[in-house]
């Protein structure tokens, strides 16, 4: 640190959509100490913490203001080996987590779709992945957290130690304070793989179908849909639902069957022209991917390949060009989904707007997280390049979606407004009411937090 | 298993260079101020590696307690202690320390009295053994004097001089000193500073620092490019260097 306070780059952020592009004073602490010393250092009016980026929109931006980098806070504190207990720094992502333990014999309990997330985003935007349906969200398996509160105290927090803290920082946004560490429990596997079920649904009701009457029998469940698909193939789907292979159901050929399988990485080293993608383009290759897939039983696929396909490619993001895009993921409650993801499908197909694979994932109860996304019913995510006419589109989507009951996850969204916001989720003022206790000067703030109406402008 | 220690570890070459040195599965002594980052890395380096850690409280800025901080860990070590890599640098404010006697001191000490001060106690211990490394971090901003960090740079240059002269005493002993001059890293010294280029990471210039440790090398400039600019910039005659606003 320089005589003159902690250094930071002025430059331009942005989400993993690309949209939307801000202008921040980024940190980078490389010790607790400066953590504190940022925050308290006044040079900024807010401050957001940001992990690797991997949120969609401008959860982790902050318009002229502070943005804390946590990826040189990333050490792994402490493990203990018979309970499978790790404690680490909100720095930690899950990629080093899973390459240090997954040899050992440990598995994420939940993951996200990318394991390029930090541990402290996973609990701020209590990620789910395709297993909410069994074991719920991310903060399930963490026992507890550090928090550096805005006054400069670090707090303990779990369900039973603030436990007001607790529920309204898993899913805050880091909106509360800074997560400093945590403790997660990990999962014990008999191996890397996970054996899978492949089965084609030719339409969104046989999907819809298909996973009511045998979620129950599979850990991880997840149908990629065709959002472009039309009339009697609306929503036609590819189900794919496994459990992890045990060391018997390994085959001999694999010789460790907890070594990291060997896996080509390729890179997109430019962005693509915005004309690449179009319905035409698109439409090809859903109905290919469709038709590709093949109704098969107990496959093994390596983790990687089921659990982070796009993880494979570095920088898919670039697929949809310099303008970017938006991640469009709602959940809808059980009552009344399928009539309400048959609109928003309606209405997206007949925008022509181009969208590769949508993911629909069934969803458990939810929990006491005050800004937690998940709710009991359905979630379906999807991708649309950003162009004009998106913005008003994807604001009659949230209409119906408000109508429906659902909600819009903050960790993708990058243009709900405060009005639908307040609706979808019910529980905001309880969360405005601790945070105005934690934080009253406002000390944590960002982009998204302004934009939806969690804090004021 | 021979181990190595660290001075300043907390640093972000530091813990680069450790790293390195774990993952060829040397055991680790780390040294420097701060107790709670010292037993976060020791945890880290122990659960990522599985290599022994030991942490030494250690403060460059007070040479008085050197000998009483440094001695126990070069003797506990014994034998297998293969060497010492000093990674402590502190760039400063060059403007304020112009008018402030406490920011050059800081300079000064951080950078040369007290890794000199270091630096003797372990060059002392190596030559009794007969045998080790001593590698030190200095910098390209001692090759030449420009005034935007001259007071680093003078420093770095003094610790340069000193390493030559302990390389050349200790030959004898059959022990080496290694000293290494990076160029621009991406750490807390350059984050957020303006006009930079050809910004190394920590990591690379760890794996260039092992590499010369290994390979017994003297003088290394990481990355090597370091060399053939600096070469440049020394050859520019002074009546013209004095004139630029580098």
């Amino acid at each position: 640190m320089s005589a003159t306070g902690p250094g930071f780059v002025t430059q331009m952020l942005s989400g993993w959509g690309r949209f939307p592009v801000e202008r921040c004073h980024l940190y980078r602490p490389e010790s607790r100490a400066e953590v504190a010393a940022i925050l308290a250092s006044g040079t900024q009016r807010s401050y957001v913490s940001y992990g690797l980026g991997r949120s969609y929109g401008d959860a982790a931006l902050n318009r002229e203001g502070g943005v804390i980098c946590h990826t040189r806070l990333n050490r792994f504190l402490s493990f203990d080996e018979t309970a499978g207990v790790l404690e680490c720094e909100a720095g930690v992502n899950l990629a080093e987590i899973l390459r240090y333990f997954l040899p050992r014999g440990f598995f994420l309990p939940v993951t996200p779709g990318t394991k390029f997330v930090t541990v402290g985003g996973a609990i701020a935007a209590d990620v789910h992945g395709k297993n909410h349906h069994k074991d719920g969200t991310f903060a399930n398996f963490v026992l507890d957290f550090r928090l550096l509160a805005p006054n400069g105290e670090i707090l303990s927090c779990s369900p039973l130690d603030n436990p007001e803290i607790f529920w309204a920082t898993v899913g805050g946004m880091g909106l509360t304070g800074i997560i400093l560490s945590a403790r997660i429990q990990l999962r014990r596997v008999e191996s890397a793989y996970v054996l899978v079920d492949y089965q084609k649904a030719q339409n969104l009701d046989e999907a819809l179908g298909m996973m009511s009457e045998s979620n129950e029998h599979y850990q991880y469940s997840v149908a990629w849909i065709d959002c472009l698909a039309t009339g009697k193939s609306m929503g036609r789907a590819v189900l794919m639902r496994g459990d992890h292979a045990t060391a018997a159901q390994m085959p001999p050929r694999v010789r460790n069957p907890l070594a990291e399988p060997s896996r080509r990485r390729w890179n997109l080293p430019c962005d693509l022209p915005s004309v690449a993608l179009n319905s035409l383009t698109v439409g090809a290759f859903n109905a290919l991917y469709y038709a590709s897939h093949r109704n098969a039983s107990q496959q093994l696929v390596d983790f990687e390949k089921f659990f982070y396909p796009l993880d494979a490619i570095q920088n898919w993001n670039r697929l949809y060009g310099k303008r970017g895009f938006v991640q469009y993921q709602i959940a809808l409650p059980l009552e009344g989904s399928d009539a309400g993801l048959v609109a928003v499908l309606e209405r997206l197909a007949r925008s022509r707007r181009a969208s590769f694979l949508g993911v629909l994932k069934r969803l458990g109860n939810a929990n006491a997280g005050l800004l937690s996304f998940p709710i009991k019913g359905y979630t379906l995510a999807l991708d649309l390049p950003v162009s004009k006419g998106l913005v008003p589109l994807l604001h009659e989507l949230d209409q119906m979606v408000l109508r429906y009951g659902g909600r819009v996850y903050l960790a993708k969204d990058a243009v709900l407004t405060a009005e639908s916001f307040a609706v979808t989720y019910p529980k905001l003022e309880q969360f405005r009411g601790i945070k105005r206790k934690l934080d009253p000067k406002g000390l944590l703030a960002s982009s998204l937090a302004r934009r939806v109406g969690i804090v004021e402008t | 298993m021979p181990s190595v220690l660290i001075l300043g570890a907390t640093s972000m070459i530091a813990r680069a260079v450790a790293a390195e040195f774990a993952s060829h599965k040397y055991d680790l002594i780390l040294a420097g101020r701060s107790p709670e980052e010292l037993n976060a890395l020791a945890a880290d380096f122990s659960l990522r590696h599985g290599v022994r850690i030991r942490t030494q409280i250690f403060d460059v800025l007070h040479p008085e307690g050197h000998e009483s901080s440094l001695e126990p860990c070069l003797c506990e070590a014994g034998e297998a202690l293969a060497g010492v890599v000093l990674c402590i640098g502190y760039l400063g404010d060059q403007a304020v320390a112009q008018a402030d006697l406490t920011e050059t001191r800081r300079i000064l000490e951080t950078n040369f009295t007290g890794s000199v001060s270091a630096l003797n106690i372990t060059a002392n211990h190596f030559e009794r053994r007969r045998t080790g490394f001593i590698c030190a971090l200095s910098s390209v901003a001692g090759d030449r004097g420009r005034q935007s960090n001259y007071l680093y740079g003078a420093a770095k240059a003094g610790l340069s001089t000193y390493l030559q002269g302990l390389r050349n005493r200790l030959f004898h002993s059959n022990v080496r000193v290694i000293t290494v001059k990076p160029g621009f890293v991406d750490t807390r010294m350059t984050f957020g500073r303006p006009k930079l280029f050809l910004v190394a990471s920590p990591e690379a210039v760890a794996r260039g620092i092992y590499r010369a440790i290994v390979r017994g090398k003297d003088v290394v400039y990481l990355p090597w490019f370091w060399r053939w600019i600096m070469f440049v910039l020394r050859l520019v005659p002074e009546r013209m260097f004095k004139r630029l606003r580098l």
